[in-house]
């Protein structure tokens, strides 16, 4: 289970999060809402100890991951499993070299070992045959399924996935959708996603939450999502233009912080 | 129109003057901070860098391409420079010599500045802008592109598997690159004093030996050595805090270059004068 009690974090004047609650259920599906920008990869960074928050507090199985440091935060670390939005492979390793990387780092399996568990997982995301190909080799679609390799390798009981069908074609972000539903079938995970694609939340969550103005505002079911009465909430769900997300906002001309 | 307008731009630079101290002051403030918190935070990571060296194991695979790249990449480029440079330095000597007829001397004067001063220094600044600029550019492509947070999700400290490795290569290879670089230099003032100058070859080579001493080549090393450190953690922290795309990696791989380049030349000063005192 991941608890997350009111997390705060800002960079310099810019406060992202502001008192964010929200608690995973191990095995469950929970799937993070919200708009552009509004700091969704920012809280699925502090669950896995990325940042660390102004205050609050983030448990993870009753251990508050925020105060952990070096051989404590790595065994917690371990963990998890975390698929990037643009995969984050190492460039400069083979497909091998990345999925294994853990495994030859953290354990002490012999080359075979690695190479067989390293096509294991690959075939879970039902790629094969690629081990010896660069990352720049991969077209976007494959490079993010060799992430959720990498993420697998070390069995995982979490897996964070950050806007995983964000830059890809809608077929391939479909099947990466059943991946993520097979993963939790097949191995108990629980996940954590954050996404803004709506259909691809309503698919693979048991529960969504919806992050608005640094606070998670809505938790629910999909359906229950769809009945609410929150206008925030419709108004991200519906996907339109006008109501109280864009209230005031100009989207004439740009204006662009420097 | 025009009534409406001169008064305004007359009082606009006085209003804007006074209106401009306190914001002097808060930029002079900002930029202090600034400054600190770049201080501290290579210091930082130069202590981890130091601190990682000791656990092992050590990554020996990740070292040696490293040392591939930052040491044996750049032999031709330091070799030709040095050659040029110590070619220079024997005209430039040769032009002043010639007066007092006292050219026997420029093989002292070119081994000595080049032992000293030149052959370190300018194998820095060629590592810097060319290993320099690498590391701080690939540290800040895999910055913005998430590999450095994907790497601390796999359990692996980013100091450990990229700085550590890029430090003792730079450290040793830089050390390598200088000797060289002396040598090679030594040549270059050799060709001019033997085939320009008609110095003998023997005794070039003996008024090159002759008053070096072992204190003088241990300047210079110590030198490289402390270069190589600054080359090497300004690089990787400019890596490291590349935010921004690849604007922003461009941006980073310039300060590492100008900022390596600066600190180079301010320690050969502070080296310099220290060893001239002692």
């Amino acid at each position: 289970m991941i608890e997350v009690i009111n997390l705060t974090k800002s960079f310099g004047d810019h406060l992202v999060l502001d008192g964010a609650n929200l608690t995973i259920k191990t095995g469950e599906t929970m799937v993070i809402i919200g708009s552009s920008g509004c700091g969704k990869s920012v809280l699925l960074k502090h669950l896995i100890g990325l940042l660390r928050p102004d205050t609050g507090q983030v448990l993870v199985d009753g251990e508050d991951i925020t105060r952990l440091r070096g051989k404590e935060l790595d065994r917690l670390r371990l963990k998890f499993g975390m698929l990037f939005q643009g995969a984050a492979l190492f460039d400069s390793m083979t497909v091998a070299e990345n999925v294994g990387f853990a495994l030859t780092e953290h354990t002490s399996l012999d080359r075979a070992t690695v190479l067989s568990r390293v096509s294991e997982c690959l075939q879970l995301v039902g790629l094969e045959g690629i081990e010896a190909l660069y990352p720049a080799a991969l077209s976007g679609g494959m490079r993010k399924r060799v992430g959720l390799a990498r993420a697998l390798a070390m069995n995982p009981e979490i897996i964070l996935y950050d806007e995983p069908t964000t830059g890809i074609d809608p077929i391939m972000g479909d099947i990466i959708n059943d991946l993520i539903i097979e993963l939790r079938d097949r191995l108990k995970v629980t996940s954590v996603c954050v996404t803004h694609d709506m259909k691809s939340a309503d698919k693979i969550a048991d529960r969504i939450a919806m992050l608005y103005r640094g606070k998670i505002i809505e938790v629910g079911t999909p359906l229950e999502l769809e009945q609410t009465a929150n206008p925030v909430v419709r108004q991200f769900i519906a996907g339109d233009a006008v109501g109280p997300i864009t209230e005031g906002m100009e989207f004439g001309h740009v204006t662009r912080r420097r | 129109m025009a009534e409406t307008t001169t008064p305004n731009a007359g009082a606009a630079p006085g209003a804007s003057r006074l209106g401009r101290l306190p914001g002097s002051f808060q930029a002079l403030g900002n930029r202090a901070l600034e400054f600190f918190d770049y201080v501290g935070g290579v210091s930082v990571l130069f202590s981890q860098t130091i601190a990682w060296i000791f656990v092992p194991p050590l990554k020996w695979s990740q070292i040696a391409i490293q040392m591939f790249r930052i040491g044996v990449q750049s032999l031709p480029v330091v070799a030709l420079i040095s050659v040029f440079i110590g070619m220079v330095l024997a005209f430039q000597s040769a032009y002043q010599m010639q007066r007092f007829s006292a050219e026997i001397y420029i093989a002292s004067l070119v081994a000595l500045s080049i032992v000293r001063e030149i052959g370190p220094v300018i194998t820095a600044l060629i590592v810097a802008g060319r290993v320099g600029a690498s590391i701080a550019a690939e540290l800040g492509t895999m910055k913005v592109t998430e590999q450095i947070d994907a790497l601390e999700t796999l359990a692996a400290n980013p100091v450990r598997y990229l700085v550590v490795p890029r430090f003792i290569a730079t450290v040793v290879m830089l050390f390598i690159l200088t000797c060289y670089a002396d040598l090679i230099g030594i040549m270059g003032g050799f060709l001019v004093g033997v085939l320009k100058l008609d110095i003998s070859p023997r005794l070039y080579w003996r008024m090159t030996v002759e008053p070096l001493h072992a204190k003088d080549v241990m300047t210079g090393l110590l030198k490289s050595l402390s270069f190589a450190i600054i080359i090497c953690v300004i690089s990787c922290y400019e890596g490291f805090r590349t935010e921004g795309g690849a604007e922003g990696v461009g941006r980073s791989t310039t300060l590492a270059v100008v900022t390596s380049f600066i600190m180079i030349i301010a320690a050969d000063c502070l080296f310099t004068a220290l060893f001239y005192f002692t």
